[in-house]
């Protein structure tokens, strides 16, 4: 309103070419936070779906025992999700990340399988593999996109072959089973004043991921690259050693996730992580990442990690056809980056002017 | 004359068969502004991508007060005390003005913070403002994302950044080709400001009335070399675009 107004008078004298050019930033400022608030927004649909449900069925959905399954189940997906916010905010993007996390869990399962026991040794000797599996992956793919100049697509759609490929190699296809139980017991289903240990360690994944991204350096650059990666290297950013351990890092929280899946099942899921890539990039996304890079935040990650979990347990707790939660998702997640192109919309034409 | 603090001796550069830089010679002096002028194709940017580090020459010197230098890179540049506000501005849009200000550079908590990285926002924010308002550019939201602002005050930012970096010399590459009149006036306020603080300023622009404004002095390229050099004040605009069509040569007035 206050826009038309100043454009519908013409400025009568170069001096007041400012005034105007100010009232222009202030509109086109409240404009802009309204759009960035995907975050705000997408965390209020979250709110109206955990709402909606509680009204439904509330002494079956909201109980403290119903949110904690949420939450242990989704804890895998929230640690890759938090490597991959990271990758986006680059703009580039992760899809080894499903294989990565079978082929530490494969390693880890390995290692327990060969050392044998039910020490905490074997488990120790284990997860450290596993954890370094996943790092060494992660490392492959950012030294791929970085040195060889080979788009993150393509690198990570090789690397997600070859992970699952060797993962398949080295167990000839068969699920390894010989994990120590006491992994299973303790941290697997294993619980701290009420709160599963998985869940713990995806909050302290997500807390320092969130933290790290928002207030220190490497946070900075990472927004810094992903928002003109030229401008980063002009004023002395090391971006492919930055890349590299954007890639590493996303990596190593995939065999994280791994390491979080053996401990639950007690077992490999070689078959199982498939989708695991697409639903973490779905939650970036659908968090307020913008696929283009520069902007993002882990909190977002949080909601769009949540969303879908939420609908899936809801919609099994109604007794609807839980596969309406894969199309809901869907639906969800191409409005939210529909909003992110009306934003980058609006930016272009404070761009041309 | 004093010492040139940045002098280009005899520099070459190809691209494939192009000879873009031919034995090119050019110098800057303390508290001056030196206008390096040329039509498209002279090799102006190319020597100025030289002089920044972005680009490395074939042959040819680059002394930096009185000693032989290679700048092999745009840091190397900034250590020398060399800033460059580039054509293109080298901004990150979806980062605020204070974070593009400080890119590169940012400044960390002090204590064990500070060691893992946590950077000081307030303080960098604080600065920046202080920068500001020091070069008189006036900036309402700081905190908005540089892809919301103006293109002047885009520009405004770029120039800012240089001229808080800058100890030696800054090459400003068509600084005022996005501005208004108003906010061109400014900048070339500021760059005389800059200027009087005694740093070398190098001055790329198609605009020959700023030129011949702004300049001390004038060193014409054409076809990869240097053909003229010009006191500004002795010299109309006629004398410098005849030596830069080729009209005119004079190696030795300035």
């Amino acid at each position: 309103m206050a826009d038309r107004e100043t454009r519908e008078v013409p400025p009568p004298a170069a001096d007041d070419e400012r005034a105007e050019e100010v009232g222009q930033a202030g509109v086109r400022g409240a404009l802009r936070r309204r759009l960035t608030e995907t975050t705000t927004w997408t965390f209020l649909i979250l709110l109206a779906i955990v709402a909606a449900f509680a009204l439904l069925r509330f002494e079956q959905f909201a109980t403290v025992f119903n949110f904690r399954n949420i939450a242990a189940d989704a804890s895998g997906l929230m640690i890759i999700a938090v490597g991959m916010t990271f990758v986006i905010i680059t703009s580039g993007i992760d899809l080894s990340v499903g294989s990565v996390l079978v082929f530490s869990g494969v390693i880890a399962a390995k290692v327990m399988e060969g050392i044998g026991g039910e020490g905490w040794g074997a488990i120790g000797a284990g997860l450290v593999a596993g954890l370094l599996a996943g790092l060494a992956w992660g490392v492959v793919n950012g030294v791929l996109v970085t040195k060889a100049r080979v788009p993150p697509l393509i690198v990570t759609l090789g690397t997600l072959g070859m992970a699952l490929g060797s993962a398949l190699l080295i167990t000839g296809g068969i699920d390894v089973r010989g994990v120590p139980l006491v992994l299973t017991t303790t941290i697997g289903i294993g619980q701290l004043w009420g709160v599963p240990y998985v869940v713990i360690i995806a909050a302290v994944v997500t807390a320092i991921g969130a933290v790290t991204l928002a207030m220190t350096r490497f946070g900075r650059y990472t927004y810094a690259i992903g928002s003109n990666a030229e401008a980063a290297r002009r004023a002395g950013i090391n971006v492919d050693r930055h890349l590299i351990k954007v890639y590493g890092l996303s990596g190593f929280l995939a065999g994280m996730a791994g390491m979080v899946s053996l401990a639950r099942f007690a077992t490999t899921t070689i078959g199982g992580h498939s989708t695991d890539n697409l639903a973490a990039i779905a939650a970036v996304v659908l968090g307020g990442t913008s696929l283009f890079g520069g902007i993002g935040t882990v909190l977002g990650t949080v909601v769009g990690v949540f969303i879908p979990a939420v609908l899936q347990n809801g919609f099994v707790i109604l007794g609807v056809q839980p596969f309406w939660q894969q199309v809901a998702v869907g639906a969800i997640l191409i409005v939210a980056v529909y909003i992110d192109q009306l934003k980058r919309r609006a930016q272009e034409r404070g761009e041309r002017r | 004359m004093s010492e040139p603090l940045l002098e280009a001796r005899g520099v070459t550069k190809s691209f494939g068969g192009v000879r873009a830089l031919r034995g090119a010679d050019f110098a800057v002096h303390p508290g001056e502004v030196a206008a390096l002028v040329g039509d498209n194709g002279a090799g102006k940017s190319t020597l100025v991508k030289i002089l920044s580090g972005t680009l490395a020459p074939d042959g040819g010197e680059i002394w930096f007060e009185g000693r032989q230098v290679t700048v092999p890179n745009p840091v190397a540049a900034r250590e020398l005390g060399i800033e460059t506000v580039y054509q293109d501005l080298a901004l990150a849009p979806e980062l605020d003005p204070a974070a593009n200000l400080f890119l590169g550079r940012e400044l960390v908590l002090p204590g064990p913070l500070g060691r893992l990285g946590f950077l000081d926002k307030a303080g960098m924010r604080r600065r920046t403002n202080k920068a500001f308002a020091d070069l008189g550019i006036g900036l309402q939201d700081t905190g908005a994302m540089v892809a919301n602002l103006s293109g002047g005050q885009r520009q405004s930012v770029a120039v800012s950044r240089a001229a808080t970096w800058v100890s030696k010399v800054v090459f400003m590459d068509e600084p005022t080709a996005a501005l208004g009149v108003v906010q061109s006036a400014r900048v070339r306020e500021l760059v005389r400001r800059v200027r009087d603080s005694g740093i070398g300023v190098v001055l790329i622009s198609h605009n020959m009335p700023e030129v011949m404004e702004l300049a001390d002095r004038i060193e014409v390229l054409r076809l990869g070399v240097r053909v003229a050099r010009f006191r500004a004040a002795d010299t109309t605009m006629e004398q410098v675009i005849a030596a830069m069509t080729g009209a005119l040569g004079n190696e030795d007035v300035a």
